[in-house]
Order: C-alpha cells, then structure tokens, then sequence
C-alpha cells in the first residue's frame, strides 16, 4: 500500500495552537502545499506577523522571521533585497494587514515588491479577544461593536483586493475561501500561483483567503462556515481583481 | 595612508559604512540628515548595493530589521522624530538580537523641535527609546573622520554582540566639512551568520528570527542572557579620550560636538595655567564610567557641557557616586554654547562661585 495522503514537508511536526474549527490550519496546510510541490522550502523565508498566526514561525518548516504588528510587507521588503532568490511570503491577518500595517501593505503593493502574501480575513481580531477589526461587517457584533459595526462611528470595512488591484505594482490579487472542497482546491490554485509570481519575478501578490472566527464569534464551526457564506462572501465577493498573467502584461 | 579629501559628515560616514561591507541602506527623508541618503542613492547602485526610500521611518527601521535577519549588513539614518518613529523596531531588532547600523544626526527637540544640531536624544539612545530590557551601543563621533572610523565599529560591534548599534551624530557633525581619510577600498571579510533566516536550502533545521516568548520563565532567562552580553560590553568596550586629565582639578565632560567646544575651553584655561581637563566618551553607551572614576580619585569637581538640559549630566553622577560635586551646562534647541560660554562656567566653578 502507499501512501496517499500525509502532512506536507514544509508543516513542522509542532502542535498547532489554533481553536477548533478555526481555518487557519487548512491555509497553512495550502501554503505548506504549495512550496513543497515547487520545491523551494530550502530558499523560503516566511514572515509571520502579530495576530492569531504569530507562531507559524514554529510551524512552517522553512526559515521564519516575526515581525512587529503590521510590518510584514516591510520586514519581507528587506529579506528580499538582501537575499532576492530567495522567496519571502508573509502570513498576516486582517487587522495586521489591513489595520496597523495598511502603509506598509499599500507601499510594498504599489513598488510592487516582488513577494507573496497571504491576507488571512476573518473579520475578527482573534488573538486579543474578538474587537472589531478593518474587515468587520456593518452591524457585526464584536467586543468593541456591543451594538453592532455602526458604520456612522466605526467606518466602513475595507475591501483589500480590490483597493491594491488598482495599484500597478501588483501582479496578483486574488479572494478565495475555504469553506468547502471545491473553494479550498481553488485557494490551493492561488497561492501556488501566488508564489509562482515570485519565482517569475512578476511582482507583489496577494490572496486573500476568508476565513472562520468560531470562538469569537461564537459559534458552532459549521455554523461558522455558514455564517462565512451568507454574510462574508457577499461583501467580499471571491474572484480574481487583478492578474498580470491573463492581461499579457508580463 | 591613505590620501585627504574634503567631504561633508554624512557623506564621509555613508562612504565609510559602503567600505564595510553595507549594501543596503533603507531611509526616509529628513534634515539634517539628508545627505547621507542622498549619497547612498547615487552610491549603491554603483556597487551593486539597495538604496530603498522607505514609505516610513517605521517601514525604513522594519526593512532594515529583514535585511540584517537574512544575515547581510545593513543601516538606515534619520533625525531625532525619525528615530522615535524608528524605535519600535529597534526594540524587535534588541529582542531578535540582531545586529544593526542606525544612524541619528540629531536635531533640536521635542516633537518637530527645530533643525539646527542639539544632543538631546541621549536618553533616548542610551536609556531605550523603545519598550522593555534592552541596550543599544552608542558611538559618538566628534570629528568627520570619527563619523567615518566608528561606522565600521558600529557594524564590527553589533554583529560581535548581536545587537543594534547607533551612531549618535548631530547636525553640526553631520553639515560640516573636515578632511577625513576613507578606509582602503576592498572586498571587507564578513563574519558568519549561522543564525541567519537566508533560506536552509535543506542543510539545516530551520532558523528563526524572534521576540516572542510567552512562557515568563522563558522570556526572563533570554533577557538575563542578553544581560550577561551587555555586561561583558560594560567591561570590555568602553571607550573615551582623556585629554589634559592627570593632573585636572576640574575635569568637564562632553560628547559629540559639544566636546569640540568643551575643548577651546579647556585649551584657554591651560593657557592661564588652571588645571582643567576633558573627558570625552566616545562610547555613551557602554558609558565610559572606569574613566571617569579614575578621574574622580583627583578631581575636585566636573562639569558636564551638553547640547541638551543636561541628560548625559545623569550617567557622569552615577560613575561619580557623590565623591566630588557634578556641575552642568549647556544650551539647547538648536543652540550651541560657545568657548566663552564654558569659560565662564569654568570661573565660576574654580572661583567657588558655585
């Protein structure tokens, strides 16, 4: 018998952290995934950034940095200069990315840093507790939203993608989820594209993958998925908002 | 030796960090510094280096952060309101112990403050501008050649001990020209970096760059190891110029430019035949106490001259220990005490008037 399924070379044998039902396993088993199957774990740097995905620096098996809170793109920005064949990723959450870190996101989109980012948004700050985060929804429930989002006081949430998209120095951007097998072989497609991008030296990608908050927002993981599906997905539509390879720009 | 040439402080010192081996500078515009980027943006492509113009200060400090992770050299200059941008991510590279170069051509503060040269981010530089247990070394020039001979020592420093290494300049230092004599062009050998996240290329577990660590216990013992670093910094690396001070009375105490001043001073007294001298750290960090205390077993009293309210002041009355009485002076917001100006301080402590 062979073998016909097995943990990813790139996953370290380290117990992940994250709650149950949280999709942050399945993401970083894609990503794992994709760098084995271009065979560059070896020259991989992988950035993890301040959020719920902290210690992925304990589980990717390639060379990790921590950076502080937001500045993922920036850290990334240096690792790649210093040493450009390797493939530098980062790993960053939605208050990281789209919060405290949007000059950095925003900058090394538009110099079109030649990286590969993988925006996990769940709409939540999951590490501190479940506070409102730049991708809560109008009306959604959180520690600093008793009320719901009132998007008269908090704003309104941020649509990443579709904000870099019009950025020239972006060569990917692209929203996918993870909800269900079919979306989960097209995230896969993704981010192996993602860091396909790198290797040609195409410039900045970025995929956005929706994701869960069970324990935030308090419920079930099925529930969860579904919750994802009936008021995440219209909001943050999937779909591709920008690829440099299908307009034979590169 | 190498031949003379005229040159400005920033640039001087931005050659000088290229002949060490810096390939990439990442910086952010800001007077009284500019030149030094300047320079670095029609230098580096010449020599197959980065010049990167960073969106932040805080960016600026973060990409440098990721260059010195990969293992390679790498710096970026600011002012004093860049370098309190700066400063979180000098406390992740003390956390992460990596090495880098950070340069701070100060100015007047706080807040905009002004332009014009002042000293008043010691405590900053020294004390931690940032969050938690930490040290930087801080190298003090007072002349350009200085700005060019502590540059490779910054580097040499920081990555001996693996820890971020400032030069604290200033705007009179950084503006002015002085013949200065460049380090011999050559490829520089560079110390190994196992510790690097340069990719393992599957030779090796993997490497991780860090200052996470959420166990107390865990966190603690890091930080008392990077303590047992620090103290051997204290014994081995201090370093300051003790001019006139064997048989001083009155020994003033200054760093950087102030000390340029300090030394007229010191030069007009000797001529009326008191016993003055000058200690000029050039470490303020590890600060050079064992000079001063040996200048205590004599000295009567000290006066520290500053560009700043008196911060430097502190570190002279702990090596002191309330032997002999500490006197200060010094002007500040972009304002520079003159020779006079110390003369007269210097009769007033001589003449008992203090």
């Amino acid at each position: 018998m062979g073998i016909v399924f097995q943990k990813p070379k790139s996953i370290t044998d380290v117990p992940m952290h994250y709650c149950p039902g949280c999709t942050h396993g399945i993401i970083h088993r894609l990503v794992a995934e994709a760098i084995d199957e271009l065979g560059i774990e070896g020259r991989t740097v992988g950035v993890a950034s301040v959020g719920c995905s902290v210690m992925s620096y304990d589980y990717f098996s390639c060379d990790m940095v921590q950076a502080p809170h937001g500045r993922a793109p920036a850290v990334a920005t240096g690792l790649k200069r210093a040493i450009p064949e390797n493939v530098v990723f980062t790993y960053q959450g939605d208050g990281d990315l789209a919060a405290i870190g949007t000059a950095e996101t925003v900058h090394a989109a538009t110099r079109g840093e030649n990286i590969t980012v993988i925006f996990v948004n769940n709409a939540i700050y999951g590490m501190t507790g479940g506070q409102m985060a730049p991708t809560s929804l109008p009306g959604q429930v959180t520690q600093t939203t008793p009320y719901g989002r009132d998007v008269k006081t908090a704003g309104y949430p941020v649509r990443v993608c579709e904000m870099l998209a019009t950025l020239d120095g972006v060569a990917l951007a692209q929203r996918v989820t993870v909800d269900n097998v079919r979306h989960i072989a097209e995230a896969k497609k993704a981010i192996k594209k993602a860091f396909e991008n790198q290797i040609e030296g195409r410039g900045y990608s970025i995929v956005e993958v929706l994701s869960t908050c069970p324990t935030n927002w308090g419920l079930a993981p099925t529930e969860a998925l579904e919750w994802l599906r009936s008021n995440m997905m219209p909001y943050y539509p999937l779909g591709v908002y920008k690829d440099v390879t299908k307009e034979g720009a590169v | 030796m190498p031949e003379k040439v005229l040159m400005k402080g920033n640039e001087a010192l931005a050659e000088a960090a290229i002949q060490a081996g810096c390939r990439h500078f990442f910086g952010y515009p800001i007077t009284p510094q500019t030149e030094l980027a300047a320079y670095m943006s029609k230098r580096m492509p010449k020599v197959g280096g980065t010049y990167l113009q960073a969106e932040s200060e805080v960016a600026a400090i973060n990409m440098v952060l990721g260059a010195s992770a990969a293992g390679i050299r790498a710096m970026t200059s600011s002012s004093s309101p860049g370098v309190s941008l700066k400063s979180e991510g000098i406390s992740y590279i003390a956390g992460s112990d990596l090495p880098a170069v950070i340069i701070n051509v100060q100015r007047g503060g706080p807040g905009l403050g002004g332009i014009q040269p002042a000293q008043s981010d010691y405590w900053q530089a020294t004390k931690g501008g940032g969050h938690g247990d930490y040290h930087l070394l801080v190298l003090a020039p007072s002349t350009v050649q200085e700005m060019v001979d502590l540059v490779s020592d910054a580097f040499d420093l920081g990555d001996k001990y693996r820890m971020p290494a400032m030069i604290l300049a200033d705007g009179m230092l950084g503006q002015m020209m002085e013949p200065v004599a460049l380090p011999e062009a050559g490829e520089k050998k560079l110390p190994e970096k196992p510790w690097a996240a340069c990719g393992h290329q599957g030779k090796r577990e993997h490497n991780i760059i860090n200052s996470l660590y959420l166990q107390p216990q865990t966190l603690e013992q890091k930080i008392r190891d990077r303590y047992e670093r620090y103290h051997l910094i204290e014994e081995n690396e201090q370093r300051a110029e003790c001019y006139q001070t064997e048989d001083a009375e009155l020994v003033l105490v200054a760093y950087g430019a102030s000390s340029r001043i300090a030394r007229s001073a010191v030069n007009k007294v000797r001529e009326m035949g008191k016993k003055v001298g000058l200690i000029r750290p050039i470490t303020l960090w590890p600060f050079p106490t064992k000079a001063i205390q040996k200048a205590a077993k004599n000295a009567k009293a000290f006066l520290a001259v500053e560009m700043s309210m008196g911060q430097m002041v502190d570190d002279v009355k702990l090596a002191v220990q309330c032997q002999v009485p500490v006197h200060f002076y010094g002007r500040t917001g972009g304002m520079i005490p003159t020779p006079g100006e110390v003369l007269g301080e210097i009769e007033k402590i001589l003449g008992g008037d203090r």
